[in-house]
Order: C-alpha cells, then structure tokens, then sequence
C-alpha cells in the first residue's frame, strides 16, 4: 500500500507492506538508523519517535500508521534552525553525562523531549515516572534524569528568548 | 510477521462486515498488545481491520452523570482530560499509569477492554465504576462483560464504539506493578455511589472480579481502616513467578487501603 507522511519535515511518499513495523521502515529502507531497536518487545524504548508530536515506540507502530502523519526522529532533533547547534536536551545529555554506551540514547532524548513539552514545569518525580518506558543498562538513570530536568529547562529557557 | 491485507474504513458498518466477512481478521485499535502478538507469531490474521479512520469513535463526552469515552480515545487523553479529572479523578489517573508515555500514545480503552487482559487496568475500573459498554449493536453491564481469563461478551464482528461511565461520588485506583512490564500484580479500584462500593480487583486471578465483603464494608465506612481486617480467600488466584497466591491475596487488602486513600484524598 502506498503511504505518505512527513518525515522529519521532509513529505515523503512510499510503498510498504502493511505488516511492516515503523523501526524496520526507518533503519532497513530509510536508511535511518539513529532509531534503535533494543528488546523488540515494547519493553526498552530506545526506538521511540513523535508521530503527531507525542512519543510512540517505533518497534511496535505499522507502517499504515505514518499514513497522513507526521513522524520526527532522532535525526530529525536539532538546535535552532540553520545553527547547526544540537537540540537543547541533547546538549544537556552530553553536558550532564547522561548516557554511557549510548544505545538507549536516542530513545531517551526523543521520551525526553516529549516530556518536556508536554509539562513544561517537570519535577524530578515528574521525570522518573515518565522515563518509566525507557531502559538504560549503565548509567543507573541518575545522570539520566539530572539530564532531562537540564534539557528541560534550557528548552523552557529557548523557548522564552 | 507473517504478511496480512490491512483495511482502514471510515464507517463502522464497514468495519463489522470486514471482520466478519474475512475469516479470522483482527480488529486492531492501538495495537499495544495485537502488534506484539502479531510479532510473537502467537497470531496470524490474514487480515486486520483498522479502527482509527472511524473518528466518531474518539473523543469523550460529558453526558452530565455520565461520561463516556470513544472506544478508540488513547489513554494519554483520559489521562489529561480535564472533565474526567475533574469528574472521576481515579479513572484519570488509573489511565496515566497504564504503561508507560509511548503505550499511553497508541494503547485505547477499547482495545484494552476488549482484549481483557487478567492484568489490565482499565476493567478495574469499567467494572469498579459499574460502567456500560456500548458496542455497535448493543449496550452491556459491565458485570456481564467480563467473562475470565482474554473472554469478554462480545460476540463475532461487534465492536465497541464506547464506554460510557456513571459518575461516582468518589473513586480511586491503586496498584502494585509488575516492574518490567508495568501490568498490575494486583490493581484495585474502589468507586462510591449513593447507593453502595463497588470495588474490582485485578491482575490478581484468571480476570477482573468485584470483592462484595469489602463493598460491604466500604458502604457503611468509607475508610482505609474499614478493609484492613479482610483478606480475599487465594481460591482462584494466580501463582506464577511474580508473586505466589497468598501474596496476591494480602496485596488486594494493601492496594484496596491504598484506593480508597485515594479516593478520599
């Protein structure tokens, strides 16, 4: 069947199965691979994307799904336009030591993200219930979450100027 | 997967006759449990019937003592809703502890309460509320709907288009989490209506069930302290590796104290 969406602002048009998942869509024909499939079983999300803006795992969305929709990932996260800069929670990520070995990290960042806008006062409970659907096998999350309250803010900060 | 034809009506005559006329077809909603399966092999539809062009499925209204919900609403908006928080806080809140940001995206009620899962959170409180499923051909009691283990009163090739919920004095929710895949070890809900508690259990047993010696108790003192004392005969419960029979049975007192904390707060 054929589908079109937006993907990472770009249209885009395409033939897929129906029975194919949006991670392999992104990683196999996309050639996308910042979108990391870590359980497969909707468990770890570090395949999460924003589909319409909200935070969804990628591993477990049909390709139909994208059709008329709008999907970001993680390579389509960035600082200000044409700054070439990284996203403000990406940035506090790196600043805050919020990721080890990093294949959790694209994941977290988009889940993040997500939160923040969603809430834009987050406390650190806040944070911890709504990393709940993100597994992180080093850090222990306490950078993790020091990270995303950092991003948080700096998002809430830009957001102001 | 194994590879299936995918249909997207827009009318939900459309969808009932494709369900019934292709054999074996599935309805999917969210696909929060359906794409895990379908990816597990433990099915496989030849077909599969998608609910989301049918947008009179979504969304939730206030009928005044009632609130019904669109079948196809995620819980992320029941969640977020300001007329169920304002009306029926519990149910909110039960809605924003159901998985986790990205299941609460996709995952719908009607999904959830179709699929039936023993430890699913949304039968607690369809059958703690004594709410009504409305379904493209009929309407059903909550306490005729749930028939045990994945079985529900829905017959081939009708869809639940609603949930509609009375509103109650008070309610709450309260569960203990599996931690790995935040399903209920056990869940209660507790709802107070003028005339009586209702109180519904589960992710204890094979299915969501109602407590009546705690109702009982719950109606003529609607405290914590009231349900102390009273501890669910393991009879029926399940033991596996999470938690054994007995421990299940104490948790349903634990979390009843905890919903009606709830509730009163």
């Amino acid at each position: 069947m054929q589908i079109s969406f937006t993907l990472n602002g770009r249209p885009t048009t395409m033939d897929v199965e129906p029975a194919t998942l949006v991670a392999e869509l992104l990683r196999e024909q996309l050639s996308l691979t910042g979108t990391h499939i870590g359980c497969d079983t909707s468990q770890c999300g570090a395949c999460v994307v924003h589909l319409d803006g909200l935070p969804v795992k990628s591993c477990t969305l049909l390709a139909p799904a994208l059709d008329g929709a709008t999907l970001l990932t993680i390579e389509g996260l960035q600082g200000a336009p044409g700054s070439n800069l990284m996203h403000p929670m990406q940035e506090a990520f790196r600043e805050h030591h919020g990721l080890q070995c990093g294949f959790c990290t694209p994941g977290m960042l988009m889940t993040a993200v997500a939160l923040a806008v969603e809430k834009p006062n987050l406390t650190e409970a806040d944070v911890r219930h709504g990393l709940e659907g993100n597994i992180c096998r080093c850090t222990g999350y306490q950078n993790i979450v020091i990270s995303v309250m950092a991003g948080a803010a700096a998002m809430n900060a830009a957001k102001g100027e | 997967m194994k590879p299936f034809s995918y249909h997207q009506p827009d009318q939900i005559p459309d969808a009932a006759r494709l369900l019934t006329s292709i054999e074996d077809s599935k309805l999917v909603a969210g696909g929060m449990t359906l794409i895990p399966t379908l990816k597990q092999r433990l099915a496989n539809p030849p077909a599969l019937v998608d609910l989301s062009k049918l947008g009179s499925l979504k969304g939730i209204t206030d009928g005044g003592a009632t609130i019904t919900i669109g079948a196809m609403t995620p819980h992320a908006v029941v969640a977020a809703s300001k007329l169920v928080q304002a009306k029926t806080p519990g149910l909110a809140a039960l809605a924003s502890m159901i998985g986790d940001p990205a299941v609460r995206s996709r995952g719908t009620i009607g999904g959830s309460v179709a699929n039936n899962d023993p430890a699913a959170d949304y039968p607690a409180g369809v059958l703690g509320l004594g709410a009504t499923i409305v379904t493209s051909v009929r309407e059903i009691a909550a306490d005729k709907f749930f028939l045990g283990l994945f079985e529900t009163a829905l017959v081939p090739g009708e869809i639940i288009t609603a949930i509609r919920f009375p509103v109650p004095l008070k309610a709450g929710y309260a569960k203990f989490k599996a931690p790995a895949s935040r399903y209920a070890l056990v869940g209660v809900f507790v709802a107070k209506f003028a005339d009586g508690v209702r109180v519904a259990v589960t992710g204890a047993g094979s299915g969501v069930f109602r407590v009546p010696p705690m109702e009982a108790a719950l109606s003529s003192n609607f405290d914590p302290s009231a349900v102390a004392a009273i501890k669910i005969d393991t009879d029926g419960l399940t033991s596996d590796i999470h938690a054994e029979a007995d421990y299940r049975a104490h948790l349903v007192t634990v979390m009843a104290k905890r919903a009606v904390d709830a509730a009163l707060s």
